[in-house]
């Protein structure tokens, strides 16, 4: 983990049919992975709405992801669908709010892809530290980093 | 319906004032079913404009509320607290929503975060199509129910014009020729006999041309 890790957020909404299970079976054959991502366990990607990603950055997290199941292989049939074009409507929305699109992003995992969505986690750490933290942060990281001696 | 289309946010950035508080005002009617103003759309600008705000450095400080209906008074009552509270009022209600509520707050700054486009109805998820100008005098009954004046592109009230191929308008070839579908409805209810008509020119004085149109009703007035 690098230091930079250590100042920034990663919210991974995952779906519990898929992602859950993969970050789960992750943990199990002890993959390593960043260890700044929060892991908020969702129903279906299909549930989340687009003011869900947008209220994760305003509360401070520098990268979403949301992780749905393969297509075509949703439990619901096309909750994941959905949540592509929802997540695609909030992208165009960060960018218009002056926010990299890139921040947010949607990914497909399997239940047994656990090398895939520590993958895809890293990948986001890594868009995470090419951007920097997230310039609704920057404000509260220059103060921390003023009163660290 | 009335159906409208969310501003882009640089264009709300460029039209709300820094430093200011802002009430970002929905509408519980037409533009929550097109999807532009209700109260999802209200918690999303809001979302976003907060986002751009701490982004740039805007100084907003947001505040969100939907009333059931921005054109009546009844409705408007519910917002006058949050109103008084805020320095200028972003309404997400279509025109004349953004209208009424500007003539009831003398002193506050009302802004359109709308594109207010037409008069419509939900033709499949996602897709909204436009189907009377409100031209004052409907002539629908002469074209089985399918509105030339709003649905071909050269609103030919004698048509069609010629240029129609495959069952497209020529000028739009997205949207499907009105007077193909007239045709098509009118032999379906047997009234084909219309077409040989000659429709005189039209009465548009009727029509916004005429100037802003007002409606009294003696038996209602009190
Ligand atoms: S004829 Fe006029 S009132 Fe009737 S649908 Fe067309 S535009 Fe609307
Ligand atoms: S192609 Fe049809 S709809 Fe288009 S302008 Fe001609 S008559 Fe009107």
């Amino acid at each position: 983990m690098s230091s930079s890790d250590k100042e920034t957020t990663i919210v991974a909404f995952c779906c519990i049919y898929c992602a859950y299970a993969a970050a789960d079976l992750a943990g199990s054959m002890r993959l390593q992975y960043p260890s700044n991502v929060r892991i908020i366990r969702t129903p279906c990607t299909g549930r989340l709405e687009v003011e869900y990603f947008l209220r994760a950055f305003e509360n401070g997290a520098d990268g979403v992801l949301v992780a749905g199941c393969e297509e075509g292989s949703c439990h619901f049939k096309e909750g994941n669908l959905i949540a592509k074009r929802r997540v695609n409507y909030a992208r165009k929305l960060l960018a218009e709010s002056g926010l990299e699109a890139e921040r947010l992003k949607m990914v497909n995992v399997s239940a047994a892809g656990a090398r895939l969505f520590t993958g895809h986690v890293r990948e986001m750490a890594e868009t995470v530290q090419r951007l920097g933290p997230s310039p609704l942060n920057r404000a509260k990281t220059r103060v921390q980093q003023e009163i660290k001696p | 319906m009335i159906v409208a289309e969310r501003k882009s946010i640089p264009e709300l950035l460029d039209m709300l004032p820094n430093d200011s508080k802002i009430l970002v005002l929905g509408c519980g009617t037409c533009v929550t079913v097109c999807l532009a103003g209700g109260e999802r759309e209200v918690s999303i600008i809001s979302s976003a404009l907060r986002i751009a705000s701490k982004a740039r450095g805007l100084g907003y400080e947001v505040s969100e509320l939907t009333i059931e209906r921005q054109c009546d008074n009844v409705f408007i009552e519910q917002a006058i607290e949050a109103i008084e509270k805020v320095d200028v009022v972003l309404s997400l209600g279509c025109g004349a929503g953004v209208q009424a509520i500007a003539e009831r707050f003398l002193k506050k700054p009302v802004y359109a975060g709308l594109n207010t486009k037409f008069l419509g109805i939900l033709e499949e998820r996602g897709v909204w199509t436009e189907k009377c100008s409100q031209c004052g005098s409907c002539v629908l009954h002469e074209y089985g129910g399918i509105c030339p004046v709003t649905r071909c592109a050269k609103h030919l009230l004698n048509g069609p014009c010629g240029g129609s191929r495959e069952d497209r308008c020529e000028v739009r070839p997205d949207r499907p020729c009105a007077w193909q579908l007239i045709y098509h409805r009118l032999k379906n209810i047997g009234q084909l006999e219309r077409l040989e008509k000659i429709e005189p020119p039209k009465q548009w004085s009727a029509s916004l041309s005429g100037g802003p149109r007002v409606i009294i009703r003696e038996d209602h007035r009190i």
